[in-house]
């Protein structure tokens, strides 16, 4: 099961604008980009040196807020009603 | 703002909840706000469910609660690489460890029905986006783009609680004190849950795992049976990630692969993926609990006890929502919700279990920090067995023999002394 089937079991509410936002400059320049790894729905990609996010898949767990210290996420949870529901959690 | 609020409270967990029920139970007008479409929906828990305090707001547990399975055995396993040593404390037949497999998105959302029906107003799928402050007193929420006013705000918005941050309250996250676990609800029938985990129609088991298996990193694994399901985990620091370089996702599907795991969750269907994190630094990463006007309750004050034998954060949570509560109770006959009248509320907290437990195991994070509890150790406990067990035609050694054989190459003496006693010390 890949990472997108995975996310594929849970539902979501997709809101139409992210609530998590990426600072180009300062991604780019960070030099552990721990994002990428500590995402557990694999939301972070590397593309052309920096720093990409989709927040659709997220789990809204807060990992990433943790472990940048650069300064370049604007983290939040969804808007009001979007975002991941648990049927089981 | 004259149509404000005696309470408002942030999150509809544990903690929310019972701080939200007692307090509407009061007859005290109460407004908690969730986040989620239902209570539960953004939540998810390893996890087991003890009685203690739950009991106390609702006298008739374990009955009309949305409870998985009672647990009547306790497993802890020491996992290496290819095999593991179990120590299986088995109750069959009895309730005598008290505690109850859940799933939050069933359990908090009875929880939330719950205050609903003493009177409380549940408003779900509302996000609290910020706090109103004036003159650094907290005088309200502002949720949906609508500000609402109370008494006092009692933020139980989880791990990542924004409204405490905005007081100025916010836990001190960071990698070494945070930890990430992530989970799959595996489908079964019950028959065959009964039948792998040994236990009686209806029971349950709960089965921690020390080590993961092909790591050595600071975490650990779980399976929780439910009534027609497995939950199945594993909990990891996110300092532990970050220095190996690791996706908390591919320990998971390492740990479900395990010979000794595999068998268990067999043929079952995962019907749903989720991740949370978990305060884990206790009382060294503790805010301040109030200001004026507001309290901090659950997760959001990291009342989270990490012994390395569980992660217990439920019954804090709960705990600290009937204190709250009470505070709450108090500060209203007084008139008084300034800081000085609800500071009372960490009083109550540091008189309680809460407080004892995350004092007296303050040490235990430096402790679990030690890289040879996740690899040394289980290797060593599961050499040891095996050697003891392996009849190879060859002349037996007594015990103290193959202890020594095995110690070889993983743990020194010294560190075994040492450990020994950090562990008496901490945990």
């Amino acid at each position: 099961m890949n990472m997108e089937e995975r996310l594929a079991l849970n539902k979501y509410d997709v809101d139409n604008q992210a609530h998590i936002r990426l600072e180009d400059g300062k991604c780019r320049e960070c030099s552990h980009k721990a994002c990428l790894i500590i995402c557990p729905a694999e939301c972070f990609k590397l593309r052309e040196g920096t720093v990409s996010f989709a927040y659709e898949g997220c789990l809204e767990c807060g990992s990433c807020r943790v472990v940048c210290n650069e300064g370049g996420l604007d983290w939040s949870y969804p808007r009001s009603g979007f975002g991941v529901s648990y049927e089981y959690g | 703002m004259d149509d404000k609020f005696d309470a408002i409270i942030v999150g509809a967990g544990p903690a929310g909840c019972t701080a939200a029920y007692l307090l509407a139970k009061e007859g005290l007008e109460v407004l908690l706000v969730e986040r989620g479409n239902y209570a539960g929906s953004k939540n998810m828990t390893g996890g087991v469910l003890y009685g203690p305090v739950l009991s106390r707001v609702f006298p008739d547990f374990p009955l009309n609660i949305p409870l998985e399975r009672p647990i009547s055995r306790h497993v802890l396993t020491f996992l290496s690489a290819s095999s593991a040593v179990s120590l299986d404390a088995n109750a069959a037949g009895t309730e005598i460890h008290n505690g109850y497999s859940i799933l939050r998105a069933k359990f908090d959302r009875w929880f939330a029905k719950q205050v609903e029906d003493a009177g409380g107003i549940v408003a779900t799928g509302l996000l609290a986006e910020d706090l109103v402050m004036v003159d650094n007193r907290v005088t309200g929420i502002v949720a949906g783009g609508d500000e609402m006013g109370a008494e006092v705000v009692i933020a139980a918005d989880g791990v990542n609680s924004l409204m405490a941050q905005k007081a100025g309250l916010g836990v001190r996250l960071a990698p070494h004190n945070v930890n990430q676990g992530v989970k799959e609800v595996i489908k079964l029938p019950p028959e065959v849950i009964e039948d792998r985990f040994n236990v009686a129609p209806g029971e349950g088991a709960a089965v921690h795992y020390l080590g993961i298996g092909t790591e050595g990193v600071h975490g650990g694994g779980f399976l929780y049976t439910n009534k027609e399901s497995i939950s199945v985990g594993v909990v990891v620091q996110l300092k532990a990630l970050m220095e190996h370089n690791l996706r908390a996702i591919d320990l998971l599907e390492s740990f479900k692969g395990h010979p000794a795991v595999k068998p268990l969750i067999k043929s079952g269907t995962t019907v749903e993926y989720s991740a949370h994190l978990v305060p884990a630094g206790g009382r060294d990463m503790m805010p301040r609990l109030c200001t004026d006007g507001m309290l901090v309750a659950g997760d959001a004050g990291a009342m989270v006890l990490a012994t390395g034998r569980a992660l217990e954060g439920i019954n804090y949570a709960m705990a600290s929502g009937m204190a709250a509560a009470e505070t709450v109770k108090q500060a209203r006959q007084k008139g008084d919700y300034s800081r000085q009248s609800l500071v009372q509320y960490e009083a109550m907290l540091a008189d309680s279990f809460v407080f004892k437990d995350l004092e007296n195991f303050r040490s235990a994070a430096g402790f679990l920090d030690n890289p040879r509890l996740y690899r040394a150790y289980p290797d060593l406990v599961c050499g040891l067995a095996n050697k003891i067990f392996e009849v190879d035609g060859q002349p037996k050694k007594k015990v103290w023999q193959v202890v020594r054989g095995e110690l070889k190459g993983r743990v020194s003496l010294w560190q075994l002394i040492k450990d020994g006693l950090a562990a008496r010390k901490s945990v």
